[in-house]
């Protein structure tokens, strides 16, 4: 009897056992299904830069400028009903800048309101992947706003792989739709644009854009990628308080054409050389309407010493040949029907350098659980025509 | 003046011809690589976090105020639109 009594407890936890195993596997899909957390970045800049070339001034004076940055960005992740994952990142940066140039709106002034300024701009982006499939569809929103400007963006994008999965064509289309308030060098505030007061008015600036791309493994160390765009701008594309000194002396405020159509091609590698080296490398060839052309060249060799921990010194060189409407401080005349003294738009070349820094041990950074990764990277940038800069960032990543 | 007018659209012709030589080049580059097939059990290296063909996150700023300082911008190297850019 205690036999019997014990075979059929046996029997019926077996039963039991048979029962509760798919509950449980169907437990644990339902919760992939939940929105969950992946990860978190709070990234801090800090950038200063010096020059004499200020475009406020036209073409003369100092470009001193700080502006320190700090973004947040959280990353979410869910899997729906037809096991497409759906991937949401929410982002929020705050920059607060000083520039001496802004400051010299007005040349009486000493620290006038236009010396510092405070920029907010949160974005929002979603993106839905069928692995079965191969494909990948996404959207997103961003706004930028500070005392002087606004920019609300949109933005679509889908992407397939290739049947052996090897190779990636993607698109985007993208648009940003711009407001600038109409701030004149005080000299020059009188007739349309109200003198002195603070209801200056707006003006638009648009810009309509579509992304080409195509990823290619060409072997199981390498990888490519090509990328083209194909960028419209339309509307005030200068900036009201740039001054143009002509050569007779007379002061006005920078005119440039109101459409502009830029073209960049680049193409990008990756090559894990060993467990210790990976190259990655940039080359870009720009070119619009305004006779602007560059070449970009970056390098960067990734040093692993362990698993954990990796050093990646970078180098990039950028050669600028000038938009045909450039001239420097009093060389312009009357004669020109566009004209800026915007030393970003002159002939130059320039080099950037530098070193960044990750550490990602395993069980948490410093001791800390949820620090998965810590990153620094320091670079130094000079111009052919004395700009100067130094940005040091600093990235804690959260898991 | 003349002359350095003549001087850099020489210059400027120079310069997009070197570009379009050297996209001609890094194209041949491409298209003479023969790719071959990767299952998914061999992208281990591939899928190493420093082998992404994006930039870094870390990157934002940089890319920011080189687009605000350089004349070209776009083509997977920091926005090429929007922003005021004024300093």
């Amino acid at each position: 009897m205690k036999k019997l009594t014990l075979a059929t407890i046996a029997l019926y936890l077996g039963i039991l056992s048979v029962f509760a195993q798919p509950l449980k596997q169907n437990d644990s899909a339902y919760k992939k299904r939940k929105l969950s957390f992946e990860e978190a970045n709070l990234i801090s800049s800090y950038y200063q830069q010096d020059g004499n070339n200020s475009s406020i001034t036209g073409g003369i004076g100092t470009e001193k400028l700080t502006d320190l940055s700090t973004q947040f960005s959280i990353k979410l992740t869910k899997v729906d009903r037809k096991w497409r994952k759906h991937t949401f990142d929410l982002e929020m940066g705050i920059d607060h800048y000083t520039s001496a140039s802004s400051d010299r709106i007005d040349l009486k002034a000493n620290s006038s309101a236009s010396y510092n300024d405070t920029r907010f701009y949160p974005s929002a982006n979603w993106s839905m992947e069928n692995e079965k499939k191969g494909t990948t569809v996404g959207a997103g929103g961003s706004l930028s706003v500070e005392f002087d400007y606004v920019s609300v963006g949109g933005q679509f994008n889908a992407s397939k792989k290739t049947k052996d999965k090897s190779g990636e064509w993607g698109v985007k289309v993208f648009t940003y739709l711009d407001n600038l308030k109409m701030i004149l060098p005080v000299e020059l505030r009188s007739g349309p644009f109200i003198p002195r007061g603070t209801q200056y008015p707006w003006t638009d600036r648009n810009t309509f854009g579509t992304s080409l791309s195509y990823t290619q493994i060409v072997n199981t160390k390498l990888q490519l990628a090509l990328l083209a765009d194909v960028i419209f701008q339309q509307g005030f594309l200068g900036l009201p308080f740039h001054r143009v000194y002509f050569s007779d002396n007379s002061v006005h405020m920078e005119n440039l054409p109101t459409t502009r159509w830029k073209i960049p091609v680049s193409l990008r590698f990756s090559y894990f050389a060993s467990d210790h080296l990976i190259l990655r490398g940039y080359y870009r060839y720009y070119q619009d309407d305004w006779d602007l052309s560059a070449h970009t060249l970056s390098i960067e060799p990734v040093i692993k010493p362990t698993a954990f921990f990796s050093i990646s010194p970078f180098y990039r060189l950028y050669v600028q040949q000038a938009t045909k409407y450039f001239a420097p401080y009093q060389v312009h005349t009357a004669a020109n029907r566009f004209y800026t003294s915007n030393f970003d738009l002159s002939s130059f070349t320039s080099h950037f350098f530098g070193s960044g820094m990750r550490l990602a041990t395993p069980g948490g950074v410093l001791g800390w659980s949820k620090l998965s990764a810590l990153e620094l990277r320091y670079g130094h940038y000079t111009r052919t025509n004395n700009l100067v800069s130094d940005v040091i960032s600093l990235n804690l990543t959260l898991r | 003046m003349r002359q350095s007018k003549k001087k850099q659209y020489v210059s400027s012709v120079q310069f997009q011809r070197a570009g379009c030589w050297l996209c001609s080049f890094i194209l041949a580059i491409v298209a003479l690589l023969s790719c071959t097939p990767v299952k998914e059990y061999q992208k281990n290296k591939l899928n190493d976090s420093e082998m992404v063909l994006t930039n870094r996150k870390i990157e934002k700023t940089e890319l920011s105020f080189l687009s605000y300082r350089e004349g070209a911008s776009g083509a997977n190297a920091g926005k090429s639109g929007g922003g005021c850019g004024c300093n």
